[in-house]
Formats: structure tokens, sequence, C-alpha cells
């Protein structure tokens, strides 16, 4: 038992590690701020990770760079052009809705429909397919609706 | 009707030659932002603290390339002979050496010889990050009004330098003249 309950605080030690940043801002509203920026923000050396979980040192320097320019009093908006400009498109998670990107936006919307389209198409067609195939079929369901009619005889 | 029994074949067709294009795209490198604009302004001491602080007007004037480089760098330690080569060609090249310690900056270039006309020491790599730099070493091509022109990331060595850089530096210096 006191094992398990040290485990169970092992665990969750780490989780609280993670997202204690010493990071002290001169106004209280910016650390909400800065973490959810650091959230949306992609570390430019690493394939899959923001600048929030990465520990690589470009990740540091970029933290440190959100952090200096919240201070400066910039808009969220202002930060992700300024970092935009120096890094590309790369480093925001979520990427912007424009020439470059619509198909990345529409594919799936776009194969969804085919999707859809062909399904639709499919089982139309079997059914008609199974008609004209079984000629008795409009027998069968003629000796289905007797059987439902007038029960078991 | 017949047509569509081909379906599956079209999409794969056109499934392979999509994936096929893919795999000449390196997932590493980062679309360059800076290509086609003025070099960052900045101020920096240089490495060497006898020549004094330096500005990105120091840069401007003539063709050159500014190489990002480190001592912690393993790649640039691959790169250093070809920088050699192309400063005794009469490539001008600037240095920035990013994060490093001064100390060992030294014994780099007094080891493997200083291909930089001069080094800018970015200590906290603040012009690092105005150039979007993630990873040394770096190359990039500046013309003479100080417009970067092409970036590398990664190693410069023969085959990079003649397939990418050459050309069009060779073309700059002459619009330059």
């Amino acid at each position: 038992m006191k094992n398990l309950v040290f485990l169970v605080l092992l665990l969750m030690s780490g989780s609280v590690n993670a997202t204690s940043d010493l990071v002290v801002f001169s106004d209280p509203s910016y650390a909400a701020r800065y973490q959810s920026m650091i959230l949306e923000l992609r570390c430019p050396k690493c394939q899959n990770q923001n600048l929030a979980d990465s520990n690589s040192p470009i990740s540091q320097d970029l933290r440190a760079e959100v952090q200096r320019l919240l201070e400066l009093g910039m808009t969220d908006g202002e930060i992700q052009q300024h970092l935009m400009a120096r890094y590309s498109e790369f480093i925001l998670y979520r990427p912007q809705v424009n020439k470059s990107t619509y198909l990345l936006w529409i594919a799936p919307i776009v194969i969804l429909l085919i999707g859809i389209v062909i399904i639709f198409g499919l089982s139309r067609r079997s059914a008609v397919v199974s008609e004209v195939q079984n000629p008795d079929i409009q027998d069968n369901k003629q000796r289905l609706a007797d059987l439902l009619k007038n029960g078991n005889q | 009707m017949r047509l569509a029994l081909f379906l599956p074949v079209a999409l794969f067709v056109v499934l392979s030659v999509v994936l096929l294009l893919g795999l000449d795209s390196d997932p590493t490198e980062l679309p360059s932002a800076l290509v086609d604009e003025p070099f960052p302004a900045f101020r920096l001491e240089a490495l060497d603290p006898e020549q004094g602080f330096i500005d990105e007007q120091q840069l401007i004037g003539e063709v050159a390339l500014v190489n990002v480089w480190a001592t912690w760098c393993y790649a640039c330690r691959i790169e250093h002979a070809m920088l050699n080569q192309l400063a005794e060609s009469g490539v001008k090249i600037i240095g920035l050496n990013y994060k490093d310690n001064r100390a060992d900056a030294f014994e780099w270039l007094t080891l493997r010889g200083d291909p930089y006309v001069f080094s800018v020491f970015d200590l906290r790599g603040s012009l690092g990050i105005d150039l979007g730099v993630y990873g040394a070493p770096e190359t990039f091509l500046i013309d003479a009004q100080g417009m970067i022109r092409y970036r590398r990331v990664g190693v410069v060595d023969e085959r990079v330098w003649s397939n990418e850089f050459a050309g069009l530096y060779a073309k700059l210096k002459a619009e330059a003249q």
C-alpha cells in the first residue's frame, strides 16, 4: 500500500515538474498568454514538439524570446508575426489558411465527400443489382408480406 | 462504367507519384523566411575584442557569405576546411560565432585557420534568432546591398557549393561590378 501511494505520488510529480516553469513576469496576465503561446509555437529544430515540450537550446531561446516580446507589450498576433518573419510559418503549429495551405485544409472535407458519394453509389447499385439478379425477389417479398400478415401457416 | 474499374489503379499511380516526390523533400529543412530580405539590424561585439562593435552596415558593400559557427557544433568541424578553401579563393566570409565560448573560439581559429574577415560574437544568440537560425552551421549569401539572397542550413561542402552557391555567387559578383 505504502509503495503504491509512493508510486502514485512519484507519477504525479512528473507532471508537476513539467508544468512549473521558472518564468517570472512583471504582469501576471502575461503568464497565461505565455503558456498558451508556447503551446502553439513549434520548435524549429525538433520535428514534432512545441516550445513548451521541447528542451532543446533553441526552444529555450525562443521561450525567452516570447517572454521578452510579451514584456515589450506586443500582442499575441504581433509576436506570431515577429517569429514568422524569422522562422517562417513552420513556427506555427496551426497552419494559417492561405493560398499554399488551401489543399491542406480542404482535402479532408473533399475526401470525406468523395467517400460519401462512393458509398452512396455502391449501396444504390447493389440494391438495383440484387433486384435484377433475382427475378423472384418480388415473389419473395409478396410471400414475406403474406407471412407477416397471416402469421405462420 | 469501364473507366471506373481503373479508378483504383489511377489512384494508386497518383498516390505513388505524390509519395515519390515526398521522398526527396527533407522534413528537417525549413522554408527560409529571410531570403530576399535585408540582413537584420544588429550591434554586437566582434569575436576579437580589439575590433570593437560590429553592426549590419559593416556587412554591406560586397557580396559575402555569413557563416554561423560554434565550437560545440560538430558539423562545423567538417565544414571548416571548405571555408578555408573558399576564403583562399577570394570569397569574403563573415563569421557569426553563435552561443559560444570566446576562448574556445579563439583556440579553434588558431588551430584550424581563420577563414573569416571578422567574426561577430553572438553570445546569447539574439542575432541568431533574428536570422531564424535553428542549427549551426548555417550559411547566408548576401549581395552587395546587404540583402540575403540564399541560405543553407547544414554543411557547405564542395558539392553544395557548386550546386547551390557558385552560380548565384558569380551572378551577384557580376552584378556588383
